[in-house]
């Protein structure tokens, strides 16, 4: 008896909405046996995980303020994919986008206006662009691999930052905190909902509907999807992939600098050493997780935020170390990418032996 | 001289784990399968190494278990992308992510713990030779595995049969299956091989280059062992010079740190992964010389047509 894989005449539109909600189970079956291991009430550390913040308002919108910057750099990422490009350096064109949108409030401490926001916006999308170019042009004049030279300059935004907030942008009566000045008035977003849900939750549920848009009714959106699914065919009709490679770097690196940026002009408020918590690593996961449908990455987006909640809520609760987040969304993705495979093939389990055993038998 | 000779030995330790990583991903991508999840790899290796090293307080069973370990790790990764062919690239990231969440949170009971480190080889005459001595016949036994496997690799690929299995199924899958070899289990033990070569590179990182365990101890260094592979153009000669190169400079930037060189300590921390850039520019400028040695079927998955 043996497993084989058969491929499906058409795509299984069933699985494609399951596949999701079964990678999910999985990853609970599979907390669930790391808890055991670890030592944990398994029962009680999933209700920490997956239920204990969806139970206060203030958890709720902590979930919504999370799942912002994930959602908006997902959406940029799943263009990016579509047109099979890969961008991994998501988190550092984020961090380039908080850099330089945060040079104006922190260079010029007193400005203010109705205009310094939308500057540091735009600040912010062009410098997470121009980070994101660089690998895009690096592909596209010299063929270097984008995968490993975005993730690079990951760890060059990320030390860039470091030592900005060490030295010259550190706030002078700041008692030697690694801190820029805090930001304050125009400089900070605006609250639209609760106590913190900013103005860029507004911003993700509008890019997410204009992606939507863009992908399924536009001609740049067909275009994207050929050169990606059959790049051949889409050479014949005259789209040019280096075109399409710098425009995904270029809208996926603009995404993740306008998060980059209301991070800053947002939650902490302030450039700190580290800008976020690989919300630019997560949002590959929720990308994929979202099927590279922007109305599902918003979803996707609030269950990978679920996770970040999850795990500080067992660090605090259970001594466990919050690193447990990655290992859930390591697992998640894992799964997924193999359910995935469900929606392209189906399952056979041949009783008789292969042909080619049944073969050597007979001879 | 003796100035030199530490920065020789230095340069050398700090060769070793991104020798050992690239090797292992030099045969997993000649076999057709790009694992980008040797960065996880690696750092389970370190904690299981460590951990092992802590618990019985063997070098030997420390180092199997940092190479079972990765081993392990990329068995996972097999799964997902040769039996049930999902995409390579993402699921290597996802490797990547729960490998260094998993060694997290296997290795919160041993920080700040001290390693046990590994006795380096000391051979009465030879070792006590100025210079060369030390550098050749005094590092670490890992080292000189790294070495052997450097050059078993060589042979292996390039003078056996297997290794020619190896390599077709790398280059044309669909040929390879047709003429009756086991594509998928040749993969899949190809992506084995590299996963305990990281495991034993991460090994070296907690066992001997910095002999105790902290968070993200690998810094970057498995990514920049899968640059090696492209820089030495899926050649394990090129793979040993890159390794050297690499260690130059990240040990240089900590010499010039140590220096007090009036630039920031950050600037010089960036070197390695703008070096890694530019010699990925420079490489990948040359196309013919990366299409003779690229394996044509890396990152396709392969699912039998019957």
């Amino acid at each position: 008896m043996r497993i084989e894989l058969v491929r499906r005449p058409n795509r299984s539109r069933a699985m494609a909405v399951l596949s999701p909600l079964v990678a999910i189970a999985l990853t609970v079956i599979a907390g669930f046996v790391i808890f055991t291991a670890v030592g944990v009430d398994p029962f009680r550390a999933l209700y920490i995980y997956f239920i204990e913040p969806l139970t206060a308002m203030w958890s709720v919108e902590a979930l919504i303020v999370k799942a912002v910057p994930i959602v908006i750099i997902a959406v940029g990422l799943s263009l990016c994919f579509y047109s099979n490009t890969w961008n991994i350096g998501a988190e550092g064109q984020l961090v380039a986008g908080a850099v330089a949108g945060s040079a104006l409030p922190i260079l010029f401490p007193d400005i203010q206006g109705p205009y310094v926001m939308p500057l540091m916006l735009i600040l912010g999308i062009a410098g997470g662009m121009a980070y994101g170019a660089i690998p895009a042009f690096l592909k596209t004049r010299f063929g270097a691999n984008e995968i490993l030279t975005s993730l690079m300059l990951v760890y060059v935004a990320q030390l860039m930052v470091d030592w900005l907030a060490r030295g010259p942008w550190r706030n002078p009566a700041g008692h030697n905190f690694p801190d820029s000045r805090p930001l304050d008035g125009d400089q900070i977003l605006p609250v639209v909902f609760g106590d913190s849900v900013r103005l860029n939750a507004v911003f993700a549920i509008v890019i997410a509907v204009i992606a939507w848009f863009v992908l399924r009714r536009t001609i740049t959106g067909f275009q994207i999807t050929v050169l990606g699914q059959a790049p051949r065919a889409g050479a014949f009709a005259g789209f040019s992939h280096k075109k399409m490679v710098v425009l995904a770097f270029l809208i996926s690196g603009g995404l993740a600098g306008l998060a980059g940026i209301c991070e800053v002009a947002g939650p902490t408020g302030m450039l700190r050493t580290s800008v976020s918590p690989g919300y630019g690593f997560t949002a590959i996961i929720v990308a994929f997780l979202g099927r590279l449908n922007p109305i599902g990455i918003i979803f996707a987006g609030l269950l990978l935020a679920l996770s970040y909640m999850g795990g500080e809520g067992v660090q605090i609760e259970l001594g466990m170390s919050d690193q447990i987040t990655r290992v859930f969304q390591g697992m998640l993705l894992f799964f997924v990418l193999a359910c995935d495979t469900f929606i392209f093939y189906r399952v056979r389990i041949a009783r008789t032996p292969a042909a080619g055993a049944a073969r050597t038998e007979g001879a | 001289m003796e100035m030199f000779e530490g920065i020789v030995l230095t340069i050398i330790t700090a060769a070793t784990p991104l020798l050992f990583a690239a090797i292992g991903e030099l045969v997993t991508e000649r076999s057709g399968v790009l694992n980008l999840g040797v960065e996880g790899m690696m750092a389970v290796g370190a904690v299981c190494g460590f951990a092992a090293a802590h618990l019985t307080d063997q070098p030997v069973v420390a180092i199997a278990a940092a190479a079972a370990a990765g081993a392990l790790m990329a068995a996972l990764f097999g799964v997902v992308t040769l039996i049930f062919v999902g995409n390579q690239v993402a699921s290597g990231l996802a490797l990547t992510l729960f490998g260094l969440g998993l060694s997290a949170l296997i290795g919160n009971a041993y920080v700040g713990i001290p390693g046990i480190g590994l006795p380096k080889l000391d051979i009465p005459v030879l070792t006590d030779i100025p210079l060369i001595g030390p550098i050749l016949f005094g590092e670490d036994p890992l080292t000189y595995l790294a070495v052997l496997l450097a050059v078993g690799v060589w042979w292996f690929l390039f003078h056996t049969r297997a290794g020619l299995i190896l390599r077709a199924v790398g280059d044309n899958h669909v040929s390879a299956h047709s003429l009756g070899y086991n594509v998928i289990k040749v993969r899949f033990l190809a992506v084995m091989f590299g996963g305990a070569c990281a495991g034993l590179g991460g090994g070296y990182l907690s066992l001997v280059y910095t002999p105790q365990w902290t968070q993200n101890m690998t810094g970057g260094r498995g990514w920049i062992a899968l640059a090696l592979v492209v820089f030495a153009t899926w050649l394990p000669s090129r793979i040993v010079i890159g390794a050297v190169l690499f260690g130059a400079v990240s040990i240089l930037q900590l010499h010039a740190q140590a220096f007090g060189v009036g630039i920031p300590s950050q600037f010089l921390s960036m070197l390695p992964y703008l070096t890694t850039v530019v010699v990925l520019v420079i490489i990948s400028r040359d196309r013919t010389l990366l299409r003779v040695n690229t394996p044509a079927c890396l990152g396709q998955s392969f699912v039998p047509d019957r």
